[in-house]
């Protein structure tokens, strides 16, 4: 579905991201994982189109988004929720969905919003309230509701667990599987990892800028290294 | 609303506003065309200037410092003044009112208001009440509220933030010609530098009220009327000027954020 091939991206003269090649299958959930730093999230802008590789291409659905514009790769279906889910803040909660779902034909967009609610009630409560206003578990539901509504085959996550309460971290990781089970491909960056390798089937392992291991998830959470370095022992 | 959604000072914004009433006064003035047709030929000529200025001018700077813009921004505007002398020279030409020029006579004559006053207050009311509800309710403008607040987010839903800018400017200098023909429609003297000061006190007002804020901005303006009129009246006709500008130094000092200025509170 998403084929990532060498791509090396720099920032200035930065060598940001160095000969990276990730490969995710529809229905997958793949998790990159990594240390602060690693690059990981310079990877997720790269395929959404806000930064572009210097050498490397980017597939998606068969079709090369390496040069197409950020927002016309979402309209193929490739949503992110950024890292620190920068939601609109001057926006209330409806209006935030209604940004995700600018671009649906507005047909089906109550309907999706409908099921961002059954699937974070607690945005159906505060509807009305300005996102700025809301907790930081609020906001990480807003932003993953938000880019729910442009109905996306490949969902890629920055981060979702930051900063946020262990009980939270719980939950957003059960929805990331709610999700992936009523058919959205997943690609999720984190650095926890331990929650990250749970939920996932395949992961790749990302070492300054560079892909240092990748494989079967549980086998990573069971590979020595993998837990010294990223598992706490 | 410009500054609010693009985030920078259009310091041509004034001299819009004075192509714009030339180009009425060409219409209505030189051509005698209805008053109507005048009106809606300037704000097409504006809107294309606008969208244009911010292609040619201030597009390539999207990502450059906010100082390297608004110094193109000064520089665009000498642009339209000196090309406007080349075109039309500098002699003032008389701009017919486009409401007429008849006055309201309250309390048997000692208080007369002139219908371009009125026509201006209420022009002004509409058009704040219809940036509101456009802002607020529409799509398009939600999505320029989204741009307005973070680009990169607003990409990542699938908005085309290239050509949302465009339209803020579009709307921006559509509204600079309605501005421009009230504007000559109150004082008819038409120079190519009418514009200039307009402009200034057009961002001293923005200021005042509140940068970014629409209903900041009719705020800010009325009460710089007030202190001008009233600095002309009861200190100096010719310090006018400097008493508006003494204000603003003055209001910034106190309130940076301007009266009606956001601060967002971000939780974290």
């Amino acid at each position: 579905m998403l084929e990532v091939r060498g791509i090396n991206v720099y920032y200035g003269a930065i060598h940001a991201v160095k000969d990276v090649s990730i490969e995710v299958n529809e229905g997958e959930i793949v998790t990159l994982i990594g240390a602060n730093g690693a690059g990981k999230s310079t990877i997720l802008q790269t395929i959404s189109g806000l930064l572009r590789p210097r050498t490397g291409g980017i597939t998606f659905m068969g079709e090369n988004i390496g040069v197409v514009a950020p927002y016309k790769i979402v309209e193929r279906g490739l949503a992110q929720v950024p890292e620190g889910r920068r939601v609109f803040l001057r926006m209330t909660v409806t209006e935030n969905l209604e940004m995700g779902a600018y671009t649906q034909k507005s047909g089906g967009i109550a309907d999706d919003m409908e099921r961002a609610f059954t699937l974070f009630p607690r945005l159906k409560e505060r509807r009305r309230q300005v996102a700025g206003t809301l907790s930081g578990g609020e906001q990480q539901m807003l932003a993953m509701g938000r880019a729910l509504m442009s109905r996306p085959k490949l969902l890629m996550l920055d981060e979702p667990s930051m900063g946020l309460a262990p009980i939270l971290v719980e939950q957003i990781f059960s929805t990331i599987v709610e999700m992936n089970r009523d058919g959205t491909t997943i690609l999720l960056v984190e650095q926890n990892a331990q929650m990250a390798l749970s939920v996932a089937s395949r992961a790749y392992v990302l070492e300054t800028g560079r892909i240092a291991m990748q494989g079967d998830a549980h086998e990573l959470a069971g590979n020595e290294e993998v837990k010294k370095a990223y598992l706490g022992g | 609303m410009v500054y609010g959604i693009a985030k920078m000072l259009n310091f041509a914004h004034g001299d819009v506003i004075m192509v714009g009433a030339y180009a009425c006064f060409f219409v209505v003035t030189r051509y005698e065309l209805p008053a109507v047709l005048g009106v809606l030929i300037a704000m097409a000529v504006c809107t294309l200037l606008g969208v244009f200025i911010e292609r040619l001018a201030y597009k390539p700077l999207r990502s450059a410092p906010s100082l390297a813009v608004l110094i193109t921004a000064i520089g665009i505007s000498y642009f339209l003044q000196n090309a406007a002398q080349l075109l039309w020279t500098s002699n003032p030409k008389v701009f017919r009112s486009v409401v007429g020029d008849a006055s309201l006579k309250l309390f048997g004559g000692r208080l007369s208001v002139s219908v371009s006053a009125l026509v201006t207050v209420a022009v002004c009311i509409i058009i704040m009440i219809g940036l509101t509800w456009f802002t607020g309710k529409t799509k398009m403008g939600k999505a320029m509220r989204a741009c307005s607040e973070d680009k990169g987010a607003a990409q990542l839903m699938g908005i085309n933030v290239n050509a949302t800018i465009s339209m803020t400017f579009a709307i921006g200098s559509a509204l600079a010609a309605i501005a421009g023909v009230l504007l000559c429609s109150a004082y008819p003297t038409l120079m190519p530098t009418t514009g200039s000061m307009p402009g200034i006190k057009a961002f001293t007002a923005a200021v005042f009220g509140g940068i970014g804020s629409i209903p900041g901005a009719m705020l800010g303006g009325i009460l710089l009327g007030i202190i001008e009129i009233f600095g002309k009246a009861y200190i100096s006709t010719q310090l006018s000027d400097a008493i508006v500008f003494v204000v603003l130094i003055v209001v910034l000092l106190v309130k940076p954020a301007g009266l009606l200025g956001k601060h967002v509170q971000e939780k974290v």
